[in-house]
């Protein structure tokens, strides 16, 4: 057994560790701390990128030495390290990133105490990940309810608090079924162990009368996981949630939790029921109308809205239509355009969440638009950052958006020349437009001359900088390179049957 | 199918226990008429593992009497899911009250309606 295929489970306990330890520093150095070992994560999961690449397999890490239907299982391929990766590297950007809102919103005596949390959050991310075992899933999915319940009400305004309760009922609603999803799951197969599990099921699906209660459970499991990650029609908690929380919290949630979900649903999809199974079940048709719903409200709400982050938020729930969207579609081409869209999505939307606010700043501290006129020509860097990121949203080619809106449309046609093919692609367009109507008039209204005149005051620091051009630079690395990822993302669903 | 459910009353129970919480914590409109129906339906689903894991006539997985043949014991993996439900649902219940202190602080209400009525009015830009 080679060293490395230690990493994954050092990068859980790693999180968990600096969870504990950052209750015990100071603010100012439990960040610095945050910001290293993020950085040795991204180091760790890189190495495991780089070793499952050259091996060309997928390993599993048994833990205690059980073996298959007793103990406890991490696995690791392709697909899990290229997640992880990426969504360590946007967890950094959004810390380094909102750092200074971190300290201007809390308590300083706190701080230290969101980086605790921050950190649960990236062991509970990780684990959701590597994890082989659905129980381990529940637990860890729960975890990360908490602790992004907990980075959202840091900021103590009545609304953060309402917003908060709002989320986590949704929330409990989601766990509550998943829950049940799982029992039921455990209850027909017997073992908790994703492979055992998809050998019974394969087992008992042969015989054509038991696919029901099969179906059945693997339904609630999904209404759970779409309530959790906010598919139409259970999306209305979004804008409250993403736009009065803190910059970190917004960026985080939307753009790395609720895709947390989404990654296991697939895994269950995948690695519980078995590709084969699913795609006979009906759930594929409903997941695929309940999308493009998605997608079409969610871009006509956010063009009604007069908030700038009530409008980012809207846009996000468009966005986990698309990714819905290509689940519905089915097909290794399907699959790989939601799981390509996950990674564009997370990259595009926290860079978005993080400027909204320094462009408020530089126009008395609102996030109305009518008083953002100009705001990108007070504070251009920001202005500059928003914009690229609005560009991906559009889907202006060379962006990652452009790369993510191609698969789906190849996708669609690969399906098959049905009314599906005709409906993905009218959905396509029509949120094209709808998406470059309200960004587009965002960009002109930010950068647009008022009659306030003066530059912002506030200086950005050198890693607020850096971490918005990270950002940008794996954006357009999705966009220009999207064949690499493709290939590695289609890799890795084969390990994963 | 009726003669199934009568077969498998506990499990059917705890379906319905299920159903009830649910419906509370997403209709009800006080805070803790919800939190209760939380409580419920985490029970319901415990009930459902418990009996499932439960076989009549066979002892608790702890060899006193040197009997070592699986068939004697029942399953303990059940329980042990539920020990760890009731740990989730412990802490996500505590979360969830100190949140119904901080709201019910600053709207001296637990009516999610009044409250609701109340915050429009509220203008926090950022």
């Amino acid at each position: 057994m080679s060293f490395i295929q230690n990493f994954p489970l050092f990068t859980i306990v790693l999180s968990l560790f600096s969870g504990v330890l950052c209750t015990m520093l100071k603010g100012k150095t439990a960040r610095k701390y945050t910001v290293c070992y993020e950085c040795v994560l991204i180091a760790l999961v890189s190495c495991v990128l780089f070793y499952t690449i050259e091996t060309g397999q997928s390993f599993t890490y048994v833990m205690g030495e059980f073996p298959a239907p007793w103990g406890n299982e991490i696995r690791a391929g392709v697909l899990e390290a290229l997640f992880g990766l990426i969504f360590l590297i946007v967890m950094l950007c959004s810390v380094l990133g909102g750092a200074r809102f971190i300290d201007l919103d809390l308590d300083e005596s706190k701080v230290n105490l969101y980086y605790t949390l921050i950190n649960l959050m990236t062991a509970a991310m990780m684990a959701i990940l590597w994890t082989n075992d659905i129980f381990t899933g529940y637990v860890f999915l729960e975890i990360l309810t908490l602790t992004s319940c907990g980075v959202l009400i840091v900021r103590e305004l009545g609304r953060t608090t309402l917003a908060a309760i709002r989320y986590m009922i949704m929330n409990l609603l989601g766990s509550g079924l998943f829950l049940l999803g799982v029992v039921l799951l455990y209850d027909i197969t017997g073992n908790l162990l994703m492979l055992p599990m998809q050998k019974n099921i394969a087992e008992l699906c042969s015989t054509p009368g038991n696919m029901t209660s099969v179906a059945m459970a693997l339904g609630i499991l999904t209404i759970g996981l779409s309530i959790k990650s906010g598919l139409f029609p259970f999306h209305f908690w979004m804008p409250d949630t993403y736009s009065y929380a803190t910059p970190t919290s917004g960026a985080v949630l939307s753009s790395l939790v609720s895709k947390c979900y989404i990654f296991l649903l697939i895994k269950v999809y995948f690695r519980v029921i078995g590709i084969g199974v699913f795609e006979q079940m009906p759930l594929k048709a409903i997941l695929l109308v309940l999308g493009m719903g998605g997608i079409v409200l969610g871009s006509v709400s956010a063009l009604k809205a007069e908030h700038i982050n009530r409008m980012i938020a809207f846009s996000s729930a468009a966005q986990i239509g698309y990714i819905y969207m290509g689940i519905g579609l089915g097909g290794t081409a399907g699959y790989t355009a939601a799981l390509f869209h996950i990674l564009a999505h997370s990259v595009t939307k926290s860079l978005l969440f993080l400027t909204t606010p320094r462009l408020a700043e530089a126009s008395g501290d609102s996030l109305l638009f009518k008083n953002l006129q100009g705001s990108g020509l007070r504070d251009p860097s920001t202005g500059f950052f928003f914009g690229a990121a609005g560009f991906s949203m559009i889907g202006i080619p060379i962006f990652a958006g452009f790369s993510s809106k191609l698969l789906f449309a190849a996708a669609a046609v690969d399906s098959g020349r049905d009314w599906k093919l005709i409906l993905v692609m009218v959905v396509l367009a029509a949120s094209s437009v709808l998406n470059a109507l309200y960004f587009i008039r965002t960009l002109i209204r930010i950068f647009s001359e008022s009659a306030d005149k003066r530059r912002t005051t506030v200086k950005h620091g050198v890693l607020y900088k850096i971490s918005m051009s990270t950002l940008i630079a794996v954006n357009l690395a999705l966009g220009l390179f999207s064949w690499v990822f493709t290939d590695l993302i289609e890799k890795g669903l084969g390990m994963f049957g | 199918m009726i003669g199934n459910l009568l077969v498998n009353y506990e499990e059917a129970f705890a379906i319905i226990l299920f159903g009830i919480g649910f419906t509370m914590l997403l209709f009800q409109r006080n805070l803790f008429k919800k939190l209760i129906g939380l409580n419920i339906m985490d029970t319901g689903t415990f009930l459902f593992l418990a009996s499932m894991g439960f076989i009549r006539g066979r002892e608790a997985p702890i060899v006193t009497n040197g009997v070592t043949d699986a068939g004697f014991y029942i399953n303990p993996v059940p329980a042990g899911l539920v020990l760890t439900g009731i740990v989730v649902s412990v802490s996500v219940t505590a979360i969830m009250l100190s949140l119904t202190v901080r709201l019910y602080r600053r709207y001296h209400t637990l009516q999610l309606d009044e409250i609701y009525e109340m915050s429009r009015h509220q203008m926090e830009d950022r």
